[in-house]
């Protein structure tokens, strides 16, 4: 039990020790699991979620939940895939730009709602989470954009390399960096953490709710817009049904990370290894034969028992401050 | 007058975390009779009352009904001994009709088990009820449409309904006015001709020496002594609720008051208050009185610009200024501190260190990044002057007991370095040891040259503490007392008064 609350204390380590006792229950059972060629391949599957799922940590941080990220990586993905099939002859990279502005755009429509409309961040994205995808189809007209429409350019975005790491992962990598230097050394990462610790305590002290909702909900858009883009290349088609429910994967990973869904707390790095804890878990059951199946019972059931856990363990340092405070 | 009681409480003890809200409680009611329960805020009748009606349960003692030792897991036990309570905010369900709030929880069925509710019954006794407490209200009627006063009353036709032996009124003429306070005495006769122990938990004397015949003292928890009110006065009762020399809780300093600082005029916010004008000094401390619901808050809160004004200016330093928002607020270097600090105070997910410059960020940020080593240091010397008692300053909030988490709030505002301090009610729910902390350091704050507003309810902190008393009643100022005017009486007599009489 001991073991269990220093755990729980930490709860980076925590994932890190799952992680790892999942990879080599893995490679156990399948030696070809363990080739190095895979992990890269289980990071840079991970990377879109990792990246996304630092988006959905901020709303949530505030109290709020975006579900929208799914709809928003679809339009902005498909956005990126049509620029580069009617003009190949322009860099890919304007092509992640128009998807990370469209997607900032889109952010910037759901924030206006939430902080000045007054409307439940949930209400809100579930709307647009429907009109978005819409636009996704009027845009494409129902069609896809193939691997074959697309430039090898296009395609190479995400798979590139930098000093030999594919360029998704670098994405990934500094998505991370950057969100962990906004909540931890900047004034309005604390205020994020205020706002949605107590927001009657934190606009006492004269911090604007509306302006904090209005900058995470478009920096989640801006994001999932560049997330978007990613997608289509990596997999070298732009589904208008891409991506679908993956929000939910986002706020798993979030719980997963020990963010709290009523706002107020969480880390990066929990966060991170949140999400490529169920990149992993995903990959390893699209490996085993016929376990592909229970590839959604099995993340749900990750999240229910990151929820009890955290449930449990709460409830007990409750009880160690009762009794500290008695003595 | 009966001398077994019905009801007996022996050496009840009850734990909360930080807290030792009952200590070793005695107390007895007998049939017939109103028996007082006196105290300050915060002495723990109100968690004695939630003892005895299986709201909470004791942590050692034992409660004793018509000679039965019993033990209440919930509400519904205590009310099928016949123990029933009607509490300070009367707790309803606003869209459900009078007989509907009525039998609620004890409903009426027209047989045994899965059979259906006879609710043509139900409106039947309600109806009876309603006609024996000489109430005009109709037993459909949604409780919504009800006056606060009219809830009351349907709240002890409920408690009647259970044919309760023991009825609970824990400060039931807060929200009435004097007719309606008629109305109440006159059924709490009546239900003493019925033989029914009647418990009344009230702060107004003249209510107690009316209408009660027996009294409790209880202070900070504890069990203090008891009496027939004929044999009592005023003077003996409150000695004991007080219990302790005035000098030595309300350590105030006698402050140079120096040149004028803020001075409102005519404020006013519909439904809240109105007209309300007063000036407040360098090195003061200006005392804030009135019941729950006067509008004392609300008028700070407008002063500090987080409710808008609708009429009324504040003039700061002799300039007249407008303030929109918390944080022009601040930069007058004005500080507020909330009631409440759970919900309004300290962010209890984050540490110490975080909370202490919370209000500081502008200052301790460049470019927007927060400057970790003057952050450090900030914390620190805040965290040193207000003697908060932690591990450290990177401990969460919520890991502190009450006292220091009004501490660290305290700290947040005085790193701000205010010269108008706003207290809205410092005290409330704070121990002995810390009070007195509290009110050393404000009045030293005070002979610093800041001057201090202190909203309280507890009218000994508000005479042992201000240099000036201003007194409110449902949204208008009744009174100003300087230090020597003021006492109880006429402070009392302001509070309750309908209009302005100074």
């Amino acid at each position: 039990m001991e073991r269990l609350k220093a755990l729980h204390k930490n709860r980076e380590a925590m994932l890190v020790l799952l992680i790892i006792a999942s990879v080599m229950a893995m490679s156990i059972g399948m030696p070809r699991f363990l080739k190095l060629g895979n992990f890269a391949n289980i990071f840079a599957d991970s990377s879109i979620l990792i990246m996304v799922a630092l988006g959905q940590f901020l709303v949530i941080l505030t109290g709020g939940i975006d579900l929208s990220i799914g709809s928003m990586i679809a339009f902005c993905g498909m956005l990126g895939a049509l620029i580069n099939m009617n003009y190949p002859g322009l860099s890919p990279i304007w092509c992640v730009v128009a998807g990370a502005l469209t997607g900032a755009g889109l952010g910037l429509f759901n924030g206006v709602l939430v902080a000045y409309g007054k409307i439940p961040a949930i209400i809100v994205t579930l709307g647009t989470m429907g009109i978005f995808r819409g636009f996704t189809y009027v845009l494409s007209k129902g069609q896809w954009v193939t691997a074959h429409e697309m430039t090898e350019g296009f395609t190479n975005i995400p798979h590139g390399t930098l000093f030999g790491i594919p360029n998704i992962i670098l994405f990934a990598i500094l998505t991370s960096l950057a969100i962990y230097y906004f909540i931890q050394f900047t004034r309005t990462g604390r205020e994020l953490y205020a706002i949605g610790g107590n927001k009657a305590a934190a606009v006492l002290v004269g911090i604007k709710e509306e302006r904090l909702q209005l900058l995470i909900f478009t920096i989640c858009g801006l994001i999932s817009g560049i997330a978007g883009v990613l997608w289509a290349a990596r997999y070298a088609a732009a589904v208008n049904e891409m991506a679908t429910g993956f929000e939910l994967m986002t706020v798993a990973a979030c719980v997963l990370g020990g963010v709290s869904i009523s706002g107020g707390s969480g880390l990066v790095g929990g966060v991170v290894l949140g999400a490529l804890f169920m990149g992993l878990l995903s990959n390893s059951l699209t490996m085993i034969k016929n376990m592909a199946f229970y590839q959604m019972f099995m993340q749900g059931m990750v999240v229910i028992i990151a929820m009890v856990f955290n449930e449990l363990m709460a409830r007990n340092s409750n009880k160690t401050v009762l009794n500290r405070r008695l003595k | 007058m009966d001398t077994k009681p019905i009801l007996e409480l022996k050496g009840i003890s009850k734990f909360f975390p930080g807290i030792k809200a009952l200590d070793e409680i005695n107390f007895k009611a007998r049939c017939g009779e109103v028996h007082a329960l006196i105290g300050e805020n915060g002495a723990g009748k109100s968690t004695l009352i939630k003892v005895v009606t299986g709201v909470h349960q004791p942590t050692s003692g034992s409660i004793i009904l018509d000679g039965k030792e019993i033990h209440f897991d919930t509400v519904q036990d205590a009310q099928a001994a016949g123990i029933s309570a009607i509490h300070q905010e009367a707790s309803m369900f606003s869209e459900l009709s009078v007989a509907e709030n009525i039998f609620m929880g004890h409903h009426l069925k027209k047989g045994n088990g899965f059979s259906p509710l006879n609710w043509k019954e139900m409106y039947k006794r309600t109806q009876e009820l309603l006609d024996k407490l000489e109430l005009d209200i109709a037993p459909d009627e949604i409780v919504k449409n009800l006056s606060v006063a009219q809830r009351h009353m349907v709240e002890i036709a409920k408690a009647l309904s259970i044919d309760a032996q023991v009825i609970i009124m824990d400060e039931p003429t807060s929200a009435l006015s004097l007719n309606e306070v008629e109305e109440l005495y006159k059924i709490i006769r009546q239900l003493k001709a019925e033989n029914k122990a009647i418990v009344f938990i009230s702060h107004k004397f003249e209510e107690i020496f009316e209408i009660c015949d027996y009294f409790t003292v209880m202070r900070d928890g504890q069990y203090v002594g008891e009496g027939i009110i004929a044999d009592s006065s005023i003077n003996s009762i409150v000695e004991m609720m007080v219990g302790r020399s005035f000098d030595k809780m309300y350590p105030k300093v006698d402050a140079k008051i120096g040149e004028p600082v803020l001075e409102a005029q005519n404020l006013s916010r519909s439904g809240f208050f109105r007209d309300i004008s007063f000036t407040l000094h360098e090195g003061e401390i200006l005392g804030f009185f009135g019941l729950v619901g006067a509008g004392r808050s609300e008028v700070m809160r407008a002063i500090f610009g987080i409710d808008k004004l609708d009429y009324g200016t504040i003039k700061l330093w002799g300039k007249e200024t407008v303030i929109t928002d918390a944080k022009t607020a601040m930069h007058q270097k004005i500080a507020y501190i909330p009631e409440d600090r759970q919900s309004q105070g300290a962010i209890l997910k984050m540490n110490i260190s975080e909370n202490i410059t919370l209000a500081l960020l502008d200052e301790m940020c460049k470019f927007g990044v927060i400057q970790k080593k003057k952050e450090k240091r900030i914390s620190e010397r805040f965290y040193r002057k207000m003697e908060v008692r932690s591990a450290g300053l990177h401990v969460d909030v919520d890991t502190l007991s009450g006292g220091n988490q009004q501490k660290v709030v305290l700290a947040k505002w005085l790193a701000t370095e205010p010269r108008i301090l706003i207290l809205d009610e410092p005290t409330k729910g704070v121990d002995v040891g810390t009070k007195a902390k509290v009110h050393e350091f404000v009045s030293q704050l005070a002979s610093q040259g800041l001057a201090v507003i202190l909203v309280s309810s507890e009218l000994p902190e508000i005479l042992g503490m201000s240099d000036r008393v201003v007194v409110m009643h449902e949204g208008i100022k009744t009174a100003e007392f300087a230090r020597d005017e003021a006492d109880s009486e006429v402070i009392i007599k302001a509070a309750v008064s309908e209009v302005e009489y100074c």
